[in-house]
């Protein structure tokens, strides 16, 4: 599998970061360097292996469905790029 | 006396307890050779301020009878990667401009409880990404340690500004964060002693996530009992990280005891890497036989997918990091740039508020993620996490501890390793396996190069299994006597 301009202009796409036309080939180039190295574990047998998804062996705790903290509006404010009165404002990301 | 910031905690601690001098007047010494400093960059941002204010408040506390313990005036670093109530918390990202939380991390705040005098804000790899403080907004951080022609060196990293300055004695602790060998790879590099705990030994709560199922934080000291001290300050229960393991602390310092009879201490053969420095290999086999004379029993023993497991993180890392950084999108706080619409505000602040490593760690993340190849690449990668797990659990049921190098290099200049990634991340290659199975490691310096540049060696240990790494560790520093200073220090 390796990687050409295109799909590099479409995953940099879905990480919504811009990449200038330029430097699409230099990425392009270090993405499959990236890839083709971590391609060695096609080498592994996995089959029947549970896939990880936690080392802790333990079950998500639970605790009781209480308000532990709150009134805290000028701390949740004060890193806000905008605010009107006691708002968060911020750029509209819904139509 | 010397400058009151050559000491060791445990000394400082000593010399409070019996009145030899003040916290105020330690913490002054620390923050002038923090200022003295600053041509290393360490620190992102330094907080001279607070550091007398809480100095003055240990000071006050000590004079009342109701000092606590062995942290209690105590000045330390902390890398810029954990939430600092009302200073800049930047994860030396250009993205979190401007950011200063209005909370603390529960590791800093678990320090802060204990007496600890914060002095500032670390120098990192930007989003802890990275093996040579190269990658941070806020520049390179250099190596107190001389290259053999006089260059600057990399620290290591991505904690290089946490050890450094305990490398600088800037400060006698610093914490960092490990989660391929962030911690015990720059120890190395720098001649200090770097650890980390087992996953779930200290609270993620409050700290930047770079890789979630990876990441710890962790002390670095000069000795292996000030970390000991250090891990008791930071660590415990956090019912606000749900992988906190709801365990006890135990007091590390004392599971120290001196000698190695009835532990078997396991090597593993796979860590035998093809081109690896000769002097790696005669150091590792020193410090077998250093274990040996203390009481230890050796014994080869086999992790035969150890390969694997540097590839499967450089997939499971950047798919985490790809999702936990989704979050810096310039709606909410940090950086915006711009943009004629929604998508290419998002784009242009993600495209300029990221540095080179960081954009493609997430694009590789997001790549393992994205329909179609998540199966070939995620899921493979977690199945190989699965197999390197059991193979330690097997080989855990007949040692206690095991013996390796911590890195495959000492110290190397800045630019050099820039042009290949695969390079870059094989700095890892003996610290990683540990973040993949969630097991404490700690590096302690055993000796240098033949250009004199140190050269750590790693004690693994079994899960929540620190007492033992500890007592392993300290025994290996006793026995490799590690005293060589940096230029930076007058040495070399």
């Amino acid at each position: 599998m390796s990687l050409d301009r295109d799909d590099v202009r479409k995953i940099a796409f879905l990480a919504r970061i811009k990449i200038e036309d330029a430097e699409l080939k230099p990425l392009a180039d270090e993405l499959n360097s990236i890839i083709g190295w971590v391609e060695q574990l096609g080498e592994v047998n996995t089959e029947g292996v549970q896939p990880m998804t936690s080392v802790a062996e333990m079950l998500a705790p639970q605790r009781p469905d209480q308000v532990t903290d709150g009134n805290v509006t000028q701390k949740v404010l004060a890193n806000a790029p905008d605010r009107v009165k006691n708002f968060y404002t911020v750029p509209k990301v819904l139509d | 006396m010397g400058k009151l910031n050559d000491l060791t905690i445990a000394e400082a601690r000593d010399g409070l307890a019996a009145g030899d001098f003040s916290a105020a007047e330690l913490t002054e010494d620390c923050i002038t050779a923090m200022e003295a400093a600053r041509n290393l960059n360490a620190f992102i941002t330094e907080t001279p301020e607070i550091a007398r204010e809480r100095a003055a408040t240990s000071d006050a506390r000590r004079a009342r009878g109701e000092a606590l313990g062995a942290l209690d005036g105590i000045p330390i670093a902390v890398k810029d990667l954990f939430c600092t109530t009302g200073t800049l918390t930047s994860a030396a990202s250009h993205i979190l401009d401007g950011f200063t939380p209005t909370y603390e991390s529960t590791v800093s705040q678990n320090l802060i409880n204990a007496g600890a005098v914060i002095l500032g804000k670390t120098n990192l790899d930007e989003f802890a990404m990275g093996s040579a403080n190269i990658t941070s907004y806020y520049g390179n951080v250099k190596n107190p340690w001389i290259g053999p022609n006089g260059e600057d060196l990399v620290p290591g990293g991505s904690s290089g500004g946490s050890a450094t300055a305990v490398a600088a004695n800037i400060c006698p602790g610093s914490i960092g964060t490990d989660t391929g060998g962030s911690i015990r790879q720059p120890a190395s590099l720098c001649g200090v002693v770097g650890m980390k705990p087992t996953y779930g030994r200290c609270s993620r709560w409050g700290t930047v996530a770079f890789a979630s199922s990876l990441d710890q934080a962790g002390p670095f000291a000069r000795t292996v009992r000030d970390n000991a001290l250090m891990l008791e300050g930071m660590a415990g229960h956090d019912p606000k990280d749900s992988t906190s393991a709801p365990i006890d602390v135990p007091n590390f310092e004392a599971s120290i005891s001196g000698d190695l009879k009835g532990l078997t201490v396991g090597i593993p053969e796979e860590y035998t890497l093809d081109g690896m420095p000769e002097e790696i290999q005669a150091l590792w086999d020193q410090g077998a036989a250093w274990m040996r004379e203390v009481g230890a029993e050796i014994k080869p023993v086999s992790l035969p997918h150890t390969k694997y497991a540097l590839p499967a993180y450089y997939i499971v890392a950047p798919a985490e990091a790809s999702s936990n950084l989704a979050r810096y999108d310039g709606v909410r706080y940090g950086l915006r740039v711009e943009g004629a619409t929604l998508d290419e505000m998002y784009e242009n602040t993600r495209g300029s508020g990221f540095g080179a490593e960081v954009r493609r760690r997430v694009m590789i993340g997001t790549y393992v993620l994205s329909a179609g190849y998540y199966d070939a690449y995620y899921v493979k990668a977690q199945q190989v996490r699965t197999i390197i797990l059991n193979e330690f659990n097997t080989v855990f049921e007949d040692v206690d501890v095991l013996l390796t190098p911590t890195a495959p290099n000492a110290a190397f200049p800045i630019g050099a390793k820039m042009d290949d990634p695969v390079a870059m991340y094989l700095n890892d290659v003996f610290t990683v396996p540990a973040n993949m199975a969630g097991l404490p490691g700690i590096s302690v310096p055993a000796g240098l190069d033949k250009s004199g540049l140190p050269l750590g060696l790693q004690i693994v240990a079994k899960p929540f299994d620190e007492e033992t790494m500890l007592r392993a560790a300290d025994a290996l520093e006793r026995a490799a006597n590690f005293t060589a200073k940096p230029r930076y220090l007058g040495g070399q």
